[in-house]
This record gives structure tokens, sequence and C-alpha cells, in this order.
């Protein structure tokens, strides 16, 4: 099966990398831009028992390693 | 003193580590490789900067998942001198053992070039060579050195003195002008509770040597030997 793991910084964590995003495309002339965030879509291939067991280890992969619990939240869904 | 400085694919600032650590200390550091699992007989571990597994995923993660971190943590629980600087830093926030994230410069540019930091704790085994409040000049080199922690821990490092360097301009004083990446609260630099572990983004290990131009950094790396 496959999965997909979604990264956001949090809310409250500035994204300078959004912000340069949004600037950019009100210069391209794009009206009514609001905030833009920027994130990261991890998928992944994964031999497990059941959905379950996908979506737990999944959770468990995004706190170890794919998101900084810190900075940033995840979400996780079978694809 | 006998320091190892910790090797990780990807970082490129091991052999200036090496060269500052041996005319403090008056020995070569050992090199030890990240898949390595012990550092038996060692006073100070450092990680230097550079840019581990080239930097995917987030600045440190990987390095973060080593083999060798579980022997760098228990030396740290020991009370261990460790020091991280710059990708260094990076990777002892990702494993947990500094509080805070290093984000994105907040103007989005790789900054490469000299800043300069008040020291805001003197007393520790890194710094008590400087006096509070001395401003000394170290080269940066980094895009993601934008300390970020919550305004808890912030308040926590501050009430604690746990931040062990701040960027500001040349007389001392911290303005937003000063604080190149964007740090929370001009933060360059913070230390463990016991003050053992020290992570900061800025180099001080390029500026030993009048040749480097300058000496600025020397006083760490002299307080370090004699730790």
């Amino acid at each position: 099966m496959k999965l997909v793991v979604t990264v956001m910084l949090k809310n409250g964590v500035l994204d300078p990398q959004g912000k340069a995003i949004g600037h950019a495309l009100t210069g391209l002339g794009f009206e009514g831009v609001g905030e833009v965030r920027v994130g990261k879509r991890i998928e992944l291939e994964l031999n497990a028992a059941d959905d379950a067991t996908a979506l737990a280890q999944g959770e468990e992969m995004a706190r170890k390693l794919l998101a900084n619990t810190v900075i940033e939240s995840f979400k996780v869904e079978l694809a | 003193m006998r320091a190892a400085i910790v090797v990780f694919p990807g970082i490129n600032r091991e052999r200036d580590m090496a060269i500052a650590l041996t005319l403090a200390t008056g020995h070569a550091p050992r090199m030890v490789w990240h898949k390595d699992t012990t550092l038996d007989g060692i006073d100070l571990v450092v990680l230097p900067g550079g840019f581990s597994h080239g930097d995917y995923l987030r600045c440190g993660a990987m390095a973060a998942q080593s083999p060798i971190m579980p022997a760098i943590r228990a030396h740290a629980a020991r009370g261990g001198l460790v020091m991280g600087v710059c990708n260094g830093f990076q990777i002892l926030t990702e494993a947990g053992m500094l509080p805070g994230a290093l984000l994105r410069n907040s103007g989005l540019r790789f900054l490469s070039q000299d800043c300069h930091l008040r020291v805001e704790n003197a007393a520790t085994d890194f710094t008590r060579h400087y006096q509070k409040g001395q401003v000394i000049r170290a080269p940066m080199a980094h895009g993601d050195g934008n300390y970020f922690a919550d305004d808890e821990t912030l308040d926590r490092l501050e009430g604690e003195g746990l931040v062990a360097f701040r960027y500001a301009t040349t007389s001392g004083e911290i303005t937003q002008a000063a604080n190149l990446n964007g740090s929370q609260r001009s933060i360059a630099g913070i230390l463990s509770p016991n003050l053992r572990v020290l992570g900061l983004m800025p180099h001080p290990e390029d500026l030993v040597d009048t040749l480097m131009g300058g000496t600025d950094g020397l006083p760490l790396f002299q307080a370090l030997a004699a730790a």
C-alpha cells in the first residue's frame, strides 16, 4: 500500500518561503493572494498487514524522522 | 582534554575544527565516523559544520539518527562536554539534545559573512575565557540558522542563563539589523541546563589564527582545553 505524509510548519512558525512566494504571486499580478504556506508531501510504499498497521507505522515514522514536531505538524493518509 | 570530532557524510568543517582543537589542546582530536558506536576516553565531543546527508528532509534530521548518537547522548548524560557548530547545532536540536529548531534564514539567503556575537554567559567551560557582555567576531555560513523555539522555552532559556551568544552590533547592541538570520531574541547559541552542551550557528573555529584574519574564536578552544 501507499502512504502519503503531509508535513506543514505549525501555525505561528514563520514561513519565509511562503511569504516570498506570496510576494512573487502578487508581483505577477495575481490579486487577492493572502497567506501562503509551504509544506512537504512524502509518498512512501509500505508492506503492512492492514491499513491500520500501515497508518500506525506512518505515524511513528513521522514522529521519529519525517516531521520535526517542534516546528511541524503532520498528517498520515492512505493513498 | 581528549576531544573527538564526529564525521558525518556531507560535513565539511571537520578539518577546520581539528586545526582549532589541535592548536588549543596541543594534540589532534580523534575523528569518529558516524557509524561508530563508542566514545570511550573522550572528554569533549564536537559535531562540526557542513551539510550532513545533503541537508535532505531537514538540516541535521538524518544525522540525528546516526549509530553514534546513543554514545553522544550517553556522554552528555554523564555530564560530558558536547559542542555542535552550525550543522552540528542543527543535529543537536534535531536529536532533542538542545531545545528549539533552526529554520530557514528570514531573508531566505544563504549568509556567508562575519557576524558579531555578544557573550551572554561567560561562566561555562566554553566561554570562561571571555567576559560577559564581550563582543567577538565570528564567521557565519548557513542557510538555516534562524533559531526558533516557543515563548515558554525562550523564557526558560533566558531565565536560566542558557543563552550563550546573541547576534549583536560591534558595540554589543542587540538590534534587528544585527540579527542577520532573524533568530528569535537574536539567539546565536544555547546551552543545556547543566551548561555542558553548547550549540551555536557561527564558526569560532574559523577565527583562531592571525592567518585566518583574527583570533576571536581562540579563547573558546583555550577554555575547552583547560576544562
